[in-house]
């Protein structure tokens, strides 16, 4: 029987499809009677789903770029 | 770097009119040209050089040397791509070009901590238990938009730069790999600790939903 540390350590491998067939196995008939890693893949799977749409948003709404950092890169170009 | 393939003219047929309309201008070198382009995409390549580097001073310095570099290559600008996506590309590369220069940050928290504990026996210490609707119906607030982005930044940086290049800029394992000068197998070891450390910094404020 896989133990929840192992679980985790191959958690990466096995949301990408990466696990062998065998170790596959392993995995699910760990997941059937551990709640509790169900619950860590589940919430591994959503924080990088939120860190994307987190980004995503934040380039919909980008920052003002600061009026000296533009005059700054136009004396550069002058300057080369 | 590979040639400008003699297609290239060709290539740029494909960029909507405006974006072709302002190539050339970028190339016959017009001055008013190259401050719109700033003006248009620099606040989204800053957005992008502070996620990497932190330091506000440093992420600035890298837009301006994102800028400088684009306008070098405009010639090799082939227009397969948008010409954002295209300085999205290079701010990152500046970026990752400050981080290899600049001096070593004071010593910080090796992101241990932030790993699963588990018991002699194999078990989870602190037994994960699901997020309220997953998180995702409180994505749709903005403080929680803020508490994701705060807690990339809270990353210790090796694990911040790896998660950055992976899952936000999609790079792959062996590109992130040579980005970073790291074997893939090393990219892929610390990108599994980013994850969890991530998912650590959110637990708290999601297990019983915002
Ligand atoms: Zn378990």
């Amino acid at each position: 029987m896989l133990s929840c540390r192992e679980l985790v350590e191959f958690l990466m491998d096995y949301c990408d499809g990466e696990l062998p067939p065998e170790q596959r196995e392993y995995f699910e008939k760990h997941l059937a009677c551990c709640p509790p890693c169900v619950a860590y893949m589940k919430t591994y799977q959503q924080a990088i789903c939120l860190g994307k749409s987190a980004c995503k948003d934040e380039e919909q709404k980008p920052p003002k770029m600061p009026e000296e950092l533009v005059r700054a890169i136009m004396a550069a170009r002058q300057a080369k | 770097m590979s040639q400008v393939p003699p297609e290239a003219d060709l290539a740029t047929q494909d960029l909507p009119s405006d974006e072709r309309a302002m190539l050339e201008r970028l190339r016959a070198g017009d001055a008013a040209a190259f401050e719109q382009l700033v003006r248009d995409h620099g606040g989204r390549m800053l957005s992008v050089t502070r996620r990497f580097l932190g330091s506000e001073e440093d992420a600035q310095d890298a837009v301006q040397e994102a800028f400088l570099s684009a306008f070098k290559a405009l010639d090799r600008f082939e227009g397969q791509s948008r010409l954002g996506t295209w300085l999205h590309r290079i701010a990152v590369n500046a970026a990752l070009m400050k981080l290899r220069t600049r001096k070593s940050r004071p010593a910080e928290h090796s992101g241990d901590e932030l790993l699963p504990k588990f018991l002699d026996d194999g078990h989870q210490a602190t037994p994960a238990s699901e997020w309220r609707d997953g998180g995702l119906a409180a994505l749709e607030k903005a403080e929680t938009k803020e508490l994701v982005r705060r807690s990339i930044d809270a990353l210790p940086e090796s694990y911040r730069i790896v998660l950055l290049l992976r899952d936000i800029e999609e790079r792959d394992t062996d590109e992130t790999a040579k980005l970073l000068g790291m074997t893939s197998n090393a990219v892929k070891t610390r990108l599994h600790r980013a994850r969890q450390a991530l998912r650590a910094l959110l637990d708290p404020h999601l297990r019983g939903g915002l």
